[in-house]
């Protein structure tokens, strides 16, 4: 199958003092269409400044070198219009911490309108229809009221769905997760990845949490220091382990969840 | 109610009084305010509760159309400064790097210029009339703003939010007026308001100095250049306008100082 997204080489540097700092150092990885994939690592590991170096969100001093393909076509070489085309419609995003993602200011149906409106040139009567069409599809309850709410009159649970909303609102190819999960607590954890699994789209899941890639992913790559150290189909990389770090993650995984210490 | 509240109340209690009591000016001033009656300088009677000025005019009808003015001025060189002071700080925030040196530079330059100075030196070379002294105090007063809404603008735009409206594809400008600035509006409202008293005060300096609002047209500033030789005479022509420019940025100072309480719950 041909793969949706294929980066080669692609290296995340920031400038700092005088030294480089290597974020993302020289990662290959492919997404194919409809595929769930999983990247695991520990925190700074350089999960999420690859997911934001591939909608090129990198901000100077940052630079990002090598390819990063979509259908072929290399988005570091796009023209910033064209870019701002591709995020949102075809790769969108959902942020770790549903508390401070959405504008605590906008109406949560204006912040899916938005989408609508921008990507779609929809009026404002039809983008506000959509934006309730989307939050019904997330499950939230009498959706044509609460898009007249702001963020702070929705719980934790409900925002992250929200965020999804937004992020699906245009059935994107791919969707980028960055730890959608690890901000809230268990039982709303669960509804968001039963929501995420129900998403028809291509999934980037980033995680620390080697449970739930078990529960989401087909494949996976684990990252360590902004380097791939291991990557495969999900069942073999966490039966037979080939990468020390990989191991220990496990390990260590076990320890914290079954009390072996 | 705490006591901080009761004053922001009172505050905008007057300044709405002398609003509404200006726009209505053509119908409740018992006089015209260029009006010369048959006798100057009256003291306060029941025909005139404010008295009569040195050319015969009702005070009372005076201040009120000079409230028009007054306030006007404050408002629009709000606005003037709000607008100037916006932009270049929403840019220098926003942008950063070599823009926003350049633009926080020339700020400071602009800070270092004592302003009522640089107001008299415009004034003098334009023919000073009201939409001069509007822009030109708004033309000076925005440095504090751009200031302020620069550092709103480099907390701001650290936040998730300002990533997540890029993830969806916004562009900068977009993401400038409708995701940072209504989150840095706040402290903006706050210094706003204590603009406008600085506004009127800074059109009564100009207009007492004779390079404000020009005469016959009033303006609580050249009245009380008017009264100026008649302190001993006839104190009320330089009191009644005095009190209300003292009462009005009085009011501005408390409603910007309740505001400032209420938006910023941290302090």
């Amino acid at each position: 199958m041909a793969a949706m997204l294929e980066l080669n080489k692609v290296s995340t540097h920031y400038l700092s003092g005088g030294r480089i700092i290597k974020a993302v150092d020289n990662v290959d990885m492919r997404i194919n269409e409809g595929e769930v994939v999983g990247l695991v690592g520990e925190s700074g590991s350089g999960k999420s400044t690859l997911a934001l170096s591939v909608l090129r969100l990198i901000d100077p001093p940052g630079k990002v070198y090598g390819e990063v393909l979509w259908n072929g076509i290399n988005l570091l070489n796009l023209s910033p219009q064209n870019m701002r085309r591709i995020r949102g419609e075809e790769i969108s995003m959902v942020f770790q911490d549903p508390f401070s993602s959405l504008n605590p200011v906008i109406k949560i149906g204006e912040q899916i309108a938005e989408v609508f409106r921008f990507h779609k040139k929809l009026s404002r009567r039809k983008a506000w229809e959509a934006a309730i069409k989307v939050l019904d599809l997330v499950h939230i309850k009498d959706p044509g009221e609460r898009v007249n709410d702001y963020p702070h009159q929705f719980s934790g649970g409900m925002k992250q769905r929200v965020a999804v909303a937004m992020a699906y609102a245009l059935s994107p190819k791919l969707l980028i997760a960055d730890e959608p999960t690890t901000a809230l607590d268990v039982t709303m954890q669960k509804a968001i990845l039963e929501l995420l699994k129900e998403l028809k789209t291509g999934m980037l899941f980033i995680t620390h949490n080697i449970a739930l890639v078990s529960e989401m992913c087909s494949r996976m790559y684990v990252m360590k220091d902004g380097r791939i150290v291991e990557q495969g189909d999900t069942r073999e990389v966490l039966g037979n382990p080939k990468d020390a770090y990989t191991k220990r993650l496990i390990d260590s995984y076990k320890e914290i969840n079954l009390g072996l210490d | 109610m705490r006591k901080k509240n009761k004053f922001a109340v009172f505050g905008l209690v007057v300044i709405t009084a002398f609003c509404v009591l200006s726009i209505a000016a053509p119908i409740i001033a018992p006089y015209d305010p260029g009006e010369i009656m048959e006798s100057e300088i009256q003291g306060p009677s029941l025909r005139h509760p404010f008295g009569t000025d040195d050319l015969g005019r009702d005070i009372l009808s005076r201040v009120l159309y000079g409230g028009r003015i007054s306030l006007s001025v404050a408002v629009i060189a709000v606005a003037v400064a709000l607008t100037i002071g916006v932009l270049l700080g929403a840019v220098a925030g926003y942008y950063g790097g070599l823009l926003d040196e350049m633009i926080m530079r020339f700020t400071d330059i602009m800070l270092s210029f004592p302003t009522i100075f640089l107001i008299l030196a415009i004034q003098s070379v334009l023919t000073p009339n009201i939409v001069n002294v509007m822009v030109v105090i708004g033309a000076t007063s925005w440095m504090g703003i751009a200031r302020l809404v620069r550092g709103e603008f480099l907390t701001v735009k650290e936040r998730d939010f300002v990533e997540a409206a890029r993830a969806i594809g916004c562009g900068n400008f977009r993401i400038i007026f409708k995701h940072i600035l209504p989150n840095s509006m706040g402290p903006v409202i706050v210094s706003g308001t204590l603009g406008m008293a600085g506004a009127i005060l800074t059109e009564s300096a100009l207009s007492f100095l004779g390079l404000g609002v020009q005469p016959p047209v009033p303006s609580w500033g050249n009245m009380l250049m008017d009264s100026q030789a008649y302190l001993i005479d006839a104190p009320w022509m330089a009191v009644i306008p005095g009190v209300f420019i003292v009462l009005a940025v009085l009011s501005l100072y408390f409603i910007g100082e309740g505001l400032r309480e209420r938006l910023n719950p941290k302090e």
